[in-house]
């Protein structure tokens, strides 16, 4: 049985150490200082940099926390608080029908309800990632509320503080660690998403032209740049923009283990 | 003699079970009422209708009326927050909240009830922490989490976070169940030295313990109060045949 285990581990993990170490060696060679700093070339063309892809990957995943995390903590909240009403239960059940919707789906909802009528632009991709954010914050928000002992949640309501008062202060506050891991789980989901933006960003060579403007992303400058026919100067590009998007996601991995480490003890 | 609540035709239920059957009691002011009977009987039931709490217990009903201080708390303009500020409680395993140091444990009642004057909140603090005996304790680590603290220390700080409030009566369910004998006994001491100020109600189902703090008993039953006396003349010389078996230790 614990070989069983261990040889199940280890074929779980020889794609993904592959997968890392595949991406590390040739990513590396594509970076430098400039692979940060300047535009996207054009296919084919020596130089340059992912830049814009980089800049545009933050912008478009910041703006869709900016919406997605609070509607999502406060519809967790809404759903731990109000347990037996009917219409929790319609909200759960569709929050999980949500979540399971697949990602070109909503890719192209985001399509016909924003880029229709304004264009390609960083809003309608941050519109798209926001509503892959919102059931999963909203689940673990859940979850993390009802870790919150009832007997924590009694001591405060007993102290006579009211019952709106004991959620937003006594029980967020044990709850924290599990909402933030949540979020910041939402967030490394969606950084790498790519069918989503390719209907709604579209993608882009140049710097941030704001928000009504097309947009360059790390996933779209991987994508571009893995189909391009100049095999021997786009693909470690690709290669290289693949690596940065691994760091970053790794980054916010770390950041939860950050969140999630023990406060006292 | 004054009374500081009077219970009456209580009644409680969860869901369609009823837990409590027509309860009528009286109990005195800056005194310590004990309340014993067997596990599932309703004890903790009947004090969690004197501050309120029983409602918030999923499927948890009231009927009837609970007079503190003359006033009806079940009556229809009566905020149940303004109760548990006047109603404090304290509960079987210490709960501090686990996420605060021991200061802001005690403080928490007062901060978020809207009481921010620092000066006033550190002399509030004190103040409890001394009342509980905690305060040589703890003085020097009040900013430690409170969860760091030994059980005992834990249940004497849940009772200086509730003191904090300045409530007029304390409930206690089992306040030392939890606890080994030494801190128990501690905290025996406290009741009794709490009771020049507080009317105090306690549930146990330790009868020497009722015996040794309290000044009133009530004995509950299948969620009937049995008898109502002076502890002394429960534990002497009960008046039903029931009572005396439950205290020489026939059941429970």
């Amino acid at each position: 049985m614990v070989l069983l285990s261990y040889v199940a581990l280890i074929i779980a993990l020889i794609p993904l150490m592959n997968i890392l170490i595949e991406t590390t060696i040739r990513g590396v060679s594509a970076i430098n200082l400039s692979f940060f700093t300047e535009q996207i070339p054009p296919l084919g063309q020596a130089g340059g940099g992912v830049g814009p892809a980089i800049q545009g990957t933050l912008i478009v995943v910041g703006l869709a926390s900016l919406v997605g995390v609070p509607v999502g903590v406060f519809s967790g909240i809404f759903l731990a608080e109000f347990r037996n009403t009917k219409l929790t239960y319609v909200s759960r059940y569709l929050n999980d029908v949500l979540s399971g919707i697949p990602s070109i789906v909503i890719g192209i909802f985001s399509w016909i309800i924003i880029v229709t009528i304004i264009g390609w632009s960083v809003i309608a991709g941050a519109f798209a990632l926001a509503i892959m954010m919102i059931p999963i914050v909203t689940r673990t928000t859940e979850e993390a509320i009802l870790l919150v002992p009832i007997t924590i949640k009694e001591a405060a309501l007993a102290l006579g503080i009211p019952r709106w008062k004991t959620t937003l202060t006594i029980v967020l506050r044990n709850a924290k660690k599990g909402m933030i891991t949540g979020i910041l789980l939402s967030m490394a989901r969606v950084t790498g998403e790519t069918a989503p933006l390719l209907l709604t960003i579209l993608g882009s060579r140049f710097w941030f032209g704001g928000f009504t403007e097309p947009s360059a992303a790390l996933s779209l400058t991987i994508f571009n740049f893995s189909q391009s026919p100049y095999s021997t100067v786009d693909w470690p590009r690709a290669w290289g923009a693949a690596l940065v998007l691994i760091l970053m996601i790794l980054g916010i991995n770390v950041m939860v283990r950050y969140y999630t480490r023990e406060k006292y003890g | 003699m004054s009374y500081k609540i009077e219970i009456e035709d209580l009644n409680a239920w969860f869901n369609a079970k009823k837990v409590l059957k027509d309860i009528y009691m009286k109990i005195p002011e800056k005194a310590v009422t004990a309340i014993i009977g067997p596990s599932g009987c309703g004890k903790t039931t009947l004090i969690r209708c004197i501050n309120r709490m029983h409602e918030l217990s999923p499927g948890g009903k009231v009927s009837g009326r609970v007079l503190l201080n003359g006033e009806n708390i079940y009556a229809k303009d009566v905020d149940p927050v303004i109760i548990r500020r006047k109603v404090g409680m304290v509960f079987q395993k210490p709960n501090p909240f686990p996420m605060m140091s021991v200061y802001d444990n005690v403080a928490a009642g007062l901060k978020l009830t809207g009481l921010n004057d620092k000066s006033k909140l550190d002399e509030i603090v004190e103040k409890s922490l001394k009342l509980t005996s905690l305060w040589e304790e703890v003085k020097n680590e009040l900013h430690k989490s409170g969860a760091s603290l030994s059980g005992g220390q834990q249940q004497r700080l849940c009772i200086a976070r509730a003191l904090a409030v300045e409530p007029e009566v304390i409930l206690m369910d089992e306040p030392t169940s939890a606890l080994d004998p030494l801190a128990s006994a501690k905290i025996e001491q406290l009741i009794r030295r709490l009771s020049k100020k507080y009317t105090i109600i306690i549930v146990t189902h330790n009868m020497q313990q009722a015996a040794r703090v309290s000044d009133f008993t009530g004995f509950l039953y299948l969620g009937e109060l049995v008898e109502f006396d002076e502890t002394k003349k429960i534990f002497e010389n009960p008046k039903t045949e029931l009572t005396e078996k439950y205290i020489t230790g026939e059941f429970g």
